[in-house]
């Protein structure tokens, strides 16, 4: 009798422990993780408002973050000028993602396989780049943005930097910028939610068919140019015009001596009562990059471009919202090179292709057509709530034409899966801050490095985004 | 056995921690909200409903108003004005006379228009449907709209033809309802009044300065003004003029304040044709 009181005190003793033990644990983590910042994220502590006011899921914006970028940075307040800032406002934020990750590829040139080729799979903790992320006002309706970027071992470029004169002569239609920008897709892969190596990146973005010279046509690319914007007072319709250098972004001019692409975008946007406002627009890029360089040394001269041969990339994009929680963006492709492009001619400055092929002599290689392609994807967002947030993206690219006659005619096709999840611990006007998990796959056919068979390379990467 | 049992424990301490923070926000004005969420609004032909503005809310509103409507979110400290107390039931703008709930449209427009000169933007990128939801969720905050009706909206006449005289007849309006104790006689907010403003809640308010170029709060419409004279602005020292003021000199007031403010207008250029001065506080009544 003693013993089986004794024993019910000990078990009554034991789970308090275990309740105090696992109590202080999560009093802990909760405190651990919920540090305030040191320093605040530029718009949200200008404006007093959460990270979720102006994203779906940061960085990924929502209607009202588009309409706030569209106004260059404003809300079309009085609280827009800096002017009405506490002078210690400081628009500035940073951004960075230490994580773990696992790194695995199916075929990886290898001196000892037996082939030639072995997977090759690696796992640790890593770094992401760091974003400094510098925008607003100079003055009511002058916006600028610039953004020094360094990748994960601190070498900087300017990402962007640009200045904006906002609503010109009063009207929404009218607004200018000039410097190095994001093409006006408002599906933007600058603001994607994946992360990963193998899904971070929308391939139609970057998407080049292989052998192919021209890295001028990636629309993920911040470019250098001049844009006209204009939008309706509500943000529902959105047009833009954009004149850009055909450098793809690097600076110093360093490819045709009289190269440019433009890029043209609109949308509108609609009220589907509960189920939200739903966004259908689309884009055109045209443009011309050099395919002959004068030499020196029998080394191009940058700059030198001549042989300016056309290109281009159209398609659809939609972001269609189920109600509060779900969300759908569906972005489509075709694009079209010249077959001088394809014959690997372009861009011999940075080694995309042999330096040997500069069209000197103005003959295409016999039998060279266009290489062509359409792709699209789908990028599913399941909004929990404004801290938990799901996603998946599923991606194709799918050459119609091959530039050379006889190439296999599924080279270079792309299939890209992620999925994952976002997780806010805590969400002010203050930091950011995310627990994210993410898987991706991608294989593109054809192009592994020794038997040009399927090359597959997958991602696991579980990291805290932050920025404040 | 003792093993299984610390299992069961540990899982039970952590449902039991897991459970403590939403008991810690189970107090009474919790329950009343709950007892609340089927709140409708009616905008139109559009009924919105409370229960389905939740996200939004939690969304866009909660940093400043706060989860329980009190205005006490995370950046209560930091925004100056503080954000609403929507457990009052006190608004602004209103179509409704003084001391009475506003309409659903009201709020509705309120949203659509946001409140310049305060942290409040203009969020206007909702569908009609999504806004009359938010509508909804603010009024289940108070326990006025389910033991109240809204005001019914003052009637404002038709905009008469502005004139001179009329202009000239605002000014007298403004001098002898003593607008400039807290405008001050050039509409620039620094009246002899001015310095000892608070609201309801004894906190420090600024006059409206009509020369600086924002926005009115409540619209910058001739009859945005003109109803702000009728309604006055609860839960602020400006009164309604309902009682004091006839609809004409209503009238006649809004275009002498047009005069003052900085933007162009048709009443501006005709006072600077008039030489009109500002109103004289030491003249006698009458006698701008």
């Amino acid at each position: 009798m003693r013993m089986g009181t004794r024993s019910r005190l000990c078990q009554q003793l034991s789970f308090a422990a275990s309740l105090l033990t696992f109590a202080l644990i999560t009093v802990f983590l909760v405190l651990s993780t919920s540090q305030p910042a040191n320093a605040l994220p530029a718009f949200a502590r200008k404006y007093g408002l959460r990270c979720s006011a102006c994203h779906e899921s940061w960085p990924m914006l929502n209607y009202f973050g588009q309409k706030f970028k569209d106004n260059g940075y404003q809300l079309m307040n009085d609280r827009d000028a800096p002017i009405w800032q506490n002078p210690s406002y400081w628009p500035i934020t940073l951004r960075m993602t230490p994580s773990w990750r696992r790194e695995s590829a199916n075929k990886v040139a290898v001196d000892s396989a037996p082939t030639g080729e072995q997977r090759l799979t690696t796992s640790g903790f890593n770094l992401s780049g760091l974003d400094i992320l510098t925008g607003g006002t100079l003055e009511k309706n002058i916006t600028f943005l610039l953004v020094p970027s360094a990748d994960e071992f601190g070498a900087f470029h300017f990402e962007s930097a640009n200045v904006r004169f906002d609503n010109l002569f009063h009207s929404p239609w009218l607004n200018l910028k000039m410097g190095k920008f994001e093409l006006d897709s408002f599906i933007s892969e600058k603001r994607t939610l994946t992360l990963s190596s193998s899904g971070g990146g929308y391939q139609l973005f970057h998407f080049i068919p292989v052998g192919d010279g021209n890295i001028f046509g990636q629309l993920g690319d911040n470019q250098l140019g001049v844009e006209w914007m204009g939008h309706s007072d509500n943000d529902r319709t959105r047009l833009s015009a954009a004149l850009i250098s055909s450098t793809d972004g690097n600076v110093d001019v360093p490819y045709g001596q009289n190269s440019y692409s433009v890029f043209f975008a609109g949308s509108q946007a609609f009220g589907a009562g509960k189920l939200g406002v739903q966004r259908i627009g689309g884009y055109a890029m045209f443009g011309q990059a050099p395919t002959t360089y004068l030499t020196s040394a029998g080394i191009p001269i940058p700059g030198s471009g001549l042989g300016n041969k056309t290109y281009s990339r159209v398609g659809f994009e939609g972001l269609f919202y189920l109600g509060s929680h779900l969300d759908f963006q569906v972005f489509t492709q075709h694009g079209s090179d010249s077959a001088w492009f394809g014959a690997c001619f372009g861009d011999i400055i940075t080694g995309t292709c042999d330096p040997a092929n500069n069209n000197t002599t103005g003959v295409l290689p016999p039998g060279t057509r266009n290489p062509t392609w359409n792709g699209a994807f789908v990028e599913t967002h399941f909004v929990w709530n404004p801290q938990f947030t799901i996603f998946q993206r599923s991606e194709w690219v799918r050459m119609s034409q091959q530039a050379i006659p006889g190439t296999p005619s599924n080279l270079g096709n792309i299939d890209n899966y992620v999925f994952g999840y976002r997780y806010n611990p805590f969400m002010t006007s203050r930091a950011g801050f995310a627990l994210h998990n993410e898987y991706s796959w991608i294989r593109q056919r054809g192009t592994s490095p020794v038997t040009f068979t399927d090359l597959s390379t997958n991602s696991l990467m579980l990291g805290f985004d932050f920025d404040f | 056995m003792r093993t299984r049992l610390q299992k069961w424990s540990l899982l039970l301490g952590a449902a039991a921690v897991l459970a403590l923070p939403p008991a810690s926000c189970a107090q009474l004005t919790q329950y009343d909200l709950e007892s609340r969420i089927g709140m409708e609004s009616h905008i139109g032909s559009i009924t919105g409903h409370a229960k389905d503005a939740k996200t939004a809310y939690r969304r866009y509103c909660t940093g400043c108003h706060g989860d329980l409507g009190d205005g006490n979110g995370e950046n209560f400290p930091w925004v100056d004005p503080k954000p609403r107390d929507f457990q009052l039931g006190i608004f602004k703008c209103r179509s409704t006379p003084t001391g009475t709930l506003p309409t659903d449209q009201d709020l509705f427009d309120t949203i659509a228009r946001g409140l310049d000169r305060s942290n409040m933007p203009q969020w206007s990128t909702f569908t009609k449907e999504e806004r009359a939801d938010l509508v909804a969720w603010v009024k289940h905050f108070s326990p006025r709209w389910v033991n109240e009706k809204p005001g019914t909206p003052i009637e404002i006449p038709p905009e008469p033809e502005i004139t001179p005289e009329r202009i000239k007849a605002g000014r007298d309006v403004y001098a002898r309802v003593q607008c400039w104790k807290c405008h001050g006689v050039l509409g620039q907010a620094n009246g002899p009044s001015a310095a000892t403003l608070t609201d309801d809640l004894s906190r420090p308010i600024a006059a409206y300065n009509f020369t600086e170029g924002s926005r009115p709060k409540c619209g910058d419409t001739d009859r945005d003004i003109y109803r702000v004279f009728m309604t006055g602005l609860d839960g602020t020292p400006m009164p309604s003029f309902a009682d004091n003021i006839k609809p004409d000199e209503a009238w006649d007031l809004v275009f002498y304040l047009r005069t003052l403010m900085s933007q162009p207008s048709k009443a501006k250029t005709m006072a600077k044709q008039l030489g009109l001065k500002p109103v004289d506080p030491n003249a006698p009544a009458g006698q701008q």
